[in-house]
Parts: structure tokens; sequence; C-alpha cells
């Protein structure tokens, strides 16, 4: 058998998650997709000595709006967000970006929980959290709390979770109004992790001036990348090509530090930041026009 | 020695019931302890697509799950996609005809993947298929062939 053997458990509720969380700590992991963790484990990266499989405790998966936002539990696969009406018409940006994760397999066990907890800098939904100003709610046996996406990521595969804590909820704002929205990434091949990415949002005033942006890069850095001082530059003006090419420009020879790879060098990983930024502002720009 | 579980799984139509230990993948259960070796094993992380069978429907990689996981639901392999030995799935028959296989190492992987797909995808155009193909890797067709079968099946399932 591949993995080393652990100590199964499949509980019922969140109550017995993370009263098990707690009592076995660093020990134990959570089981979500399995999509991450169990290639780690069959390579045996990863040899966890006891498991806590979520995939039984169905108060974590749902998709529902509250108030102003969506509400998602940890347990919601990506292929629910995928067809999810309230994503689409709310955050159309996660549902612009979630047919690039992995392939259809993949996605129909994946969870959004796994893959934010994952913290891998080359995925989607990690950035796209801090695109999209989510909340996090994590909770261990005496209580719960909310931590910003921006405060989530604490670098590669690192995150603000206390090892007795589990990821049960992510509230997503709805879209701001006169808001443009643009995904779009680079990869070998569809469903392979891209070689960069890059979530655009842009809000417009009716005299299509910029008053608020976000630039969130994948595979940018040690974590996703959020290009503040490009944000900086859009702000307080009409989005023309020259300012869309200039704050490209920025971003992706300033403000992103891409390592290289097998599959791109740093200085490739650059040039593509700089025409998928060009790409996606454009687009953001012509769909919140559409709007005004 | 580790615990075992004792699981009953539907593969197929028919109740299974086993002891199995955690750490067992659904790919070494369906292979090993049901003898079902229709369900063929690449890569073992989730890449290859060989693996692939549907849980619950909808299709996934039987190297990432375990069997435990399985308790309870229900699988179906390549092996419950014919009626009988006379009569193959029309999918089936689609790559026999437009000659949608050589080795076949891939096939097993590719029919549990397009399954669903041509069940919500009735129509596809070949540059969806290609899409709903890019996990599956296949190592003699060059895919032409495979796209060929696809389209072809589609055809006959109308
Ligand atoms: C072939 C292949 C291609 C892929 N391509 C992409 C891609 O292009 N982009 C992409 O983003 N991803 C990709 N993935 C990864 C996929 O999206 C995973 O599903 C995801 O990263 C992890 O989600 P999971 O639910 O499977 O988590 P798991 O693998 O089950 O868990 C991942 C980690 O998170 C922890 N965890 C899970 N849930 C919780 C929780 N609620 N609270 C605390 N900790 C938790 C686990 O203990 C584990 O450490 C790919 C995977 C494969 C196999
Ligand atoms: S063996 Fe499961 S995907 Fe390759
Ligand atoms: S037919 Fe040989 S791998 Fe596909």
């Amino acid at each position: 058998m591949k993995p080393a053997p652990f100590e199964y458990h499949s509980p019922h509720t969140i109550e017995e998650v993370v009263a098990l969380k707690s009592q076995y700590g660093d020990e134990a992991k959570f089981l979500a997709g399995g999509q991450s963790l169990v290639p780690a484990m069959n390579f045996r990266i990863v040899q966890p000595s006891v498991l806590i499989d979520l995939n039984r405790v169905a108060e974590l998966s749902y998709i529902r709006e509250e108030g102003e936002a969506i509400l998602i539990g940890s347990m919601a696969r990506e292929r629910h967000l995928e067809f999810n009406e309230a994503i689409k018409n709310r955050t159309p940006l996660l549902h612009e970006a979630v047919p690039f994760i992995a392939h259809p397999q993949i996605r129909n066990r994946g969870t959004i929980g796994g893959s934010i907890v994952n913290a891998d800098p080359a995925a989607e939904l990690p950035m796209l959290m801090i695109a999209l100003s989510a909340r996090l709610k994590a909770k261990n046996k005496s209580g719960e709390r909310w931590v910003e996406a921006k405060d989530f990521f604490a670098g590669m595969f690192t995150t603000a979770l206390e090892p007795d804590e589990a990821l049960v909820e992510i509230e997503l704002p709805f879209a701001k109004p006169n808001t443009g929205w643009s995904f779009t990434e680079v990869a070998p091949r569809v469903g392979d992790y891209a070689m960069m990415g890059v979530a655009t949002l842009v809000t417009l005033d009716k005299d299509k001036k910029c008053t608020q942006a976000k630039l969130v890069y994948l595979n940018a850095g040690d974590g996703p990348v959020e290009a503040f001082e490009a944000e900086v530059l859009l702000v307080g003006n009409v989005l023309d090509d020259k300012l869309i090419e200039s704050a490209a420009s920025h971003a992706s020879e300033k403000e992103i530090t891409p390592f290289g790879n097998i599959h791109a060098s740093a200085d490739f990983q650059r040039h593509l930041a700089n025409s998928l930024t060009k790409k996606t502002l454009k687009q953001a720009v012509q769909r919140a026009e559409e709007t005004l | 020695m580790t615990q075992k579980f004792a699981i009953t799984v539907t593969v197929n139509g028919t109740e299974y019931q086993r002891d199995v230990e955690p750490r067992m993948l659904l790919s070494d259960f369906l292979r090993h302890e049901l003898g079902l070796t229709g369900t063929h094993v690449g890569c073992e992380h989730g890449v290859c697509g060989a693996c692939t069978i549907l849980f619950d429907g909808e299709s996934a990689r039987s190297c990432l799950t375990f069997a435990v996981q399985a308790d309870g639901h229900s699988i179906t392999t390549v092996e419950g996609l014919a009626l009988d030995d006379d009569n193959l799935h029309p999918l089936q028959q689609s790559f026999w005809e437009a000659h949608g296989l050589q080795c076949g190492y891939c096939t097993p992987g590719i029919l549990m993947s397009m399954v669903p797909f041509l069940k919500q995808n009735p129509n596809p155009t070949e540059d969806e298929i290609r899409h709903a193909l890019s996990g599956n890797l296949c190592r003699c067709t060059g895919y032409q062939h495979v796209v060929d079968a696809v389209k072809l099946a589609s055809e006959k399932m109308k």
C-alpha cells in the first residue's frame, strides 16, 4: 500500500471535528477532497498519524446568500462553486476563475477549504480570496474567529490557522455596484497549475473614474501577491490604455517576485504578468462601463 | 496491525462488504479486493486519469480516494458500462469503430470521464471535447481518434 498507516476518524459534526483536532493537534490532518493531501501521502512526503475525514460532515457543505454576502462551507466542492447561481451573479470573478482549477474530475472532489488551507502560491482560490476581500472563519473547541484573507496566508503552504483549528466557513461580500472583473491565466495545458495568473477588479464612478482597483497574482511569490502600488496608480483616474500599460509594467517589474520553474523562467513569468494585467484590466473596465 | 473498517460499497449495482485498512486506496480496493482490474493505475497522484471512476455518478480519481470513504456510496467502473458481452455502451462501441485506442491503458479512465461529460454536454464541439479530455493522458493515440470517438458517441447517443 502506498500511504503510511494512519488512524482514521470520520466525524459527522463540526463539534466532533474540533474535539478530535484539539485532542491530536499537529499529529492529525484533515482530509477534505484529498486532491492535494492524498498525492502527498501516496509519495509519503506527508505521513500524518491521524486523519480526520471531513467528507461526512454535512453541515460543512453549503453555499448560501446572507445579507450582503455569500457564505460557503469549507467542504463545498470546487465543482459546486462552478455551477452555483449565487456565485455567478454575486461574485462573477469567482465564477469566471473556477473552471481554471485543475480538471473536472479533480474539481468534483476538491474543496474550497482544502485549497485555501493548502495555500499553494500557484493555486487560484487563495489569491481569489484576497481579490474578493473574503473573511475566513476558523474554529476550535472553545470558539471561533474571523480572519481577513489578507492576514490568512503566511507564506508557502502556510496559513494563520492554529494546530487545533479548522477552517469552517468562507464569507464573500457581494461585488460592489459598477464593478468590472476579469480572471485569466496561462498554463502549459488546460487544467495544469498556471505559470502566471491574475485576478482583476475595478470599480468606476459615473465619470468613468476608477474608485477602487484590485490586482492579485498567482505563482508570483511565496503566496498570493497583491500589486498595491499599481492599484494606487489606477485609483482616481480614467483607465485609458496608457495608464493601464504603466500599471501593468509597474506590477510586473516592481511588485511581483516570481521564482521561475521548469515551465517558465522568472523573466517569462513577468512578461506574462504584464500582458495578462493589460488584458484583464481592459476587460474589467469594459465590463464596469457596461453597468454605468 | 492497524485497525480495519467494515465497509459496504455498491459497485456497478452489486453490494460488496469487506474489511479494509483505512490507507487502502479505492483503486487498489477495486482491483485487488474485488478483482475489477478494468480500473487502471498509472501515476497514483491524480495526474494521468487512468484510474477515473464514477463516485455517486460523478467522475473522480480512485487513486486519490480511500476505500473507507466509499462506505455507503455507489461506484461505477468501466466494467459497469456494457449491458453484456455482446452489447457495448455506445461510447465503447464508438471507441471501437473510430479507433479511439491503441494499447488501451488510458481507455477505461477516458470512458469514465466522458460518460458524465456527454450526459452534461450532449452536443459537444471538438473544442469542448478536447477540454474535457485534458485530465486524461494517452501516450499512444495522439488524441485525434479519441476526439473522433467521443464525437461519434455523441451522435449515436442522440
Ligand atoms: C492533477 C491535479 C491538478 C490540479 N491542478 C490544480 C490547479 O490548477 N489549481 C489549483 O488551485 N489546484 C489544483 N489542484 C489541487 C486541487 O484544487 C485540490 O483540490 C486543492 O488544492 C485541495 O483541496 P482538497 O479539498 O482536495 O484538500 P485536501 O487535499 O484534502 O487537503 C489539503 C490540505 O488542507 C488541509 N485542510 C483541508 N480542509 C481543511 C479545513 N477545513 N480546515 C483546516 N485544514 C484543512 C488538509 O489537512 C491538507 O493539509 C490539482 C490537483 C490535482 C490532483
Ligand atoms: S492513477 Fe489515478 S490519476 Fe493516475
Ligand atoms: S491507447 Fe495507449 S495510452 Fe492511450
